[in-house]
């Protein structure tokens, strides 16, 4: 008897496998649809959740991010040593002029300092440093963030500006305990507000997912020279105002667009700097992702 | 035929190879690397081992299973969650239909297939990314990323036929 009933199961079980078969592909599309939704709605707690997500996993990326960086760096020697003779020779130029520009940045320096304690200009506050190693870089067409290796416990917090070298590299928006994500300046999202060095023309730079970035908002009889210095101008409170952050590229009838001052595909260390900016307590409130 | 213990945990073991190398391959596609234009248009390396499993082994390859890999990648590529776990479902649910051509089929037509899933997967990802960010993005991207996923498939499917031919095979 027992035999039977177990055949008749099994064909019964064929066609039912089946259906759930087809009735979990329904269920699991529907299941990425509406997560596409609770990210949109409920943008905190799926940043908590990514925060503990990569945290998790930052060990591990950080272990193959290693070999990788390495290999990279050997190539990138080999490269070096054939050129050296000539990067040394620019080298000794750019150290000449260098070494002028610092004796008019302590004059300048000093004068400020005159002219402050003349003013009674109350000082910045001291701003400072988290150096992080880049370990992880989504590869898609579509998002530009960068993991890296210091979180919350090395006083990293959200909204913090990222630089490295030359330059604004991009803001932190997102903070787990030992790795931070941070939203490059040429992600669709991203949102910097910027002047002009020299025309003075306010504008807010926003990425499109490629190299460059575009200005947005700008009045269009405005005069604007490429080769024209972006920094930050301080709005809105995130970035302190003079951060440099690229050169007007091209100006053209698809806008303004900027070069940002950082190769943001060669980003290996990068600074987060905490300005200790008034207001900055309050989280500034970020564009939904 | 009872197992041992022994037995059962290797068995157990091998049979969670598809879904180790699956994230290893997650994890790869996360390595910085530094190379100019090489971030937007990085193969998407687990296409690739949901492609080559659900053809050889749907028993370890679950729809179900694609999905936490897809669930994984949106977590830790810090993109909007779902696409990827939508467009691996998509992957093997395709590769399920058409299990049986691709399954009699040669390598160069395994590849072919691979092209059009591929081309179906630039589609859904673009139409997606486009949608949550309320504009149009540009389609260029997504399309020489699928194109390099498609160049880079040989090299891939030869790791994982050799990880198939050690872990589940005898």
């Amino acid at each position: 008897m027992k035999p039977r009933t177990s055949g008749s199961v099994v064909r019964l079980a064929a066609p039912l496998r089946a259906l759930a078969q087809r009735f979990s592909f329904l269920l699991l599309v529907l299941a990425s649809i509406a997560l596409m939704m609770v990210g949109k709605i409920d943008a905190l707690s799926v940043d908590n959740a990514r925060a503990r997500v990569t945290d998790a996993f930052a060990p591990i990326l950080d272990a193959i991010s290693r070999p990788a960086a390495t290999a990279a760096h050997v190539v990138e020697s080999a490269v070096e040593v054939r050129n050296a003779f000539e990067e040394n020779q620019r080298l000794k130029a750019e150290n000449a002029r260098l070494l002028q520009w610092r004796q008019a940045a302590l004059r300048l320096e000093a004068e400020n300092t005159s002219l402050r304690s003349l003013l009674k200009a109350t000082p910045e506050p001291p701003s400072t440093y988290i150096t992080a190693r880049v370990i992880a870089a989504p590869g898609s067409s579509f998002l530009r963030t960068l993991v890296v290796t210091a979180g919350r416990r090395d006083g990293v917090r959200k909204g913090q500006a990222a630089i490295a070298g030359a330059g604004l590299v991009g803001r932190v928006v997102e903070v787990g305990e030992w790795s931070a994500r941070v939203l490059l300046l040429t992600d669709i999202n991203a949102r910097v507000p910027v002047v002009l060095e020299s025309s003075r023309q306010r504008a807010v730079m926003a990425g499109d997912n490629s190299d460059q970035t575009k200005l947005l908002y700008l009045p269009p009889d405005a005069a604007i020279q490429v080769g024209e210095r972006v920094v930050t101008s301080g709005h809105g409170g995130q970035f302190p105002p003079g951060l440099a952050v690229g050169v007007v590229s091209s100006v053209g009838e698809r806008g303004v667009r900027v070069q940002p001052n950082v190769d943001l595909a060669r980003v290996e260390h990068l600074q987060l700097v905490d300005f200790n900016m008034p207001g900055a307590e309050t989280e500034p409130s970020h564009e939904t992702k | 035929m009872t197992l041992t213990l022994w037995q059962r945990l290797d068995k157990t073991g091998r049979n969670l190879a598809p879904f180790a190398v699956t994230v290893m391959l997650a994890l790869i596609g996360l390595v910085p690397v530094p190379a100019p234009a090489y971030g937007p248009v990085a193969p998407f390396l687990t296409a690739i081992a949901i492609y080559y499993w659900a053809i050889h082994r749907p028993d370890l390859m679950r729809p179900g299973t694609a999905f936490l890999i897809g669930l994984l990648q949106d977590l830790l590529t810090g993109g909007p969650l779902g696409v990827n776990a939508l467009v691996l479902v998509l992957i093997h649910w395709t590769v399920m239909n058409q299990r049986r051509v691709l399954m009699a089929s040669s390598f160069g037509m395994m590849w072919v297939g691979f092209v059009l899933v591929m081309l179906g997967v630039a589609c859904v990802q673009w139409l997606a990314f486009s949608a949550l960010n309320a504009t149009v993005l540009p389609f260029n991207p997504a399309l020489f990323q699928a194109l390099l996923t498609v160049a880079m498939f040989p090299a891939v499917a030869w790791i994982l036929i050799r990880v198939h031919r050690a872990f589940l095979q005898g």
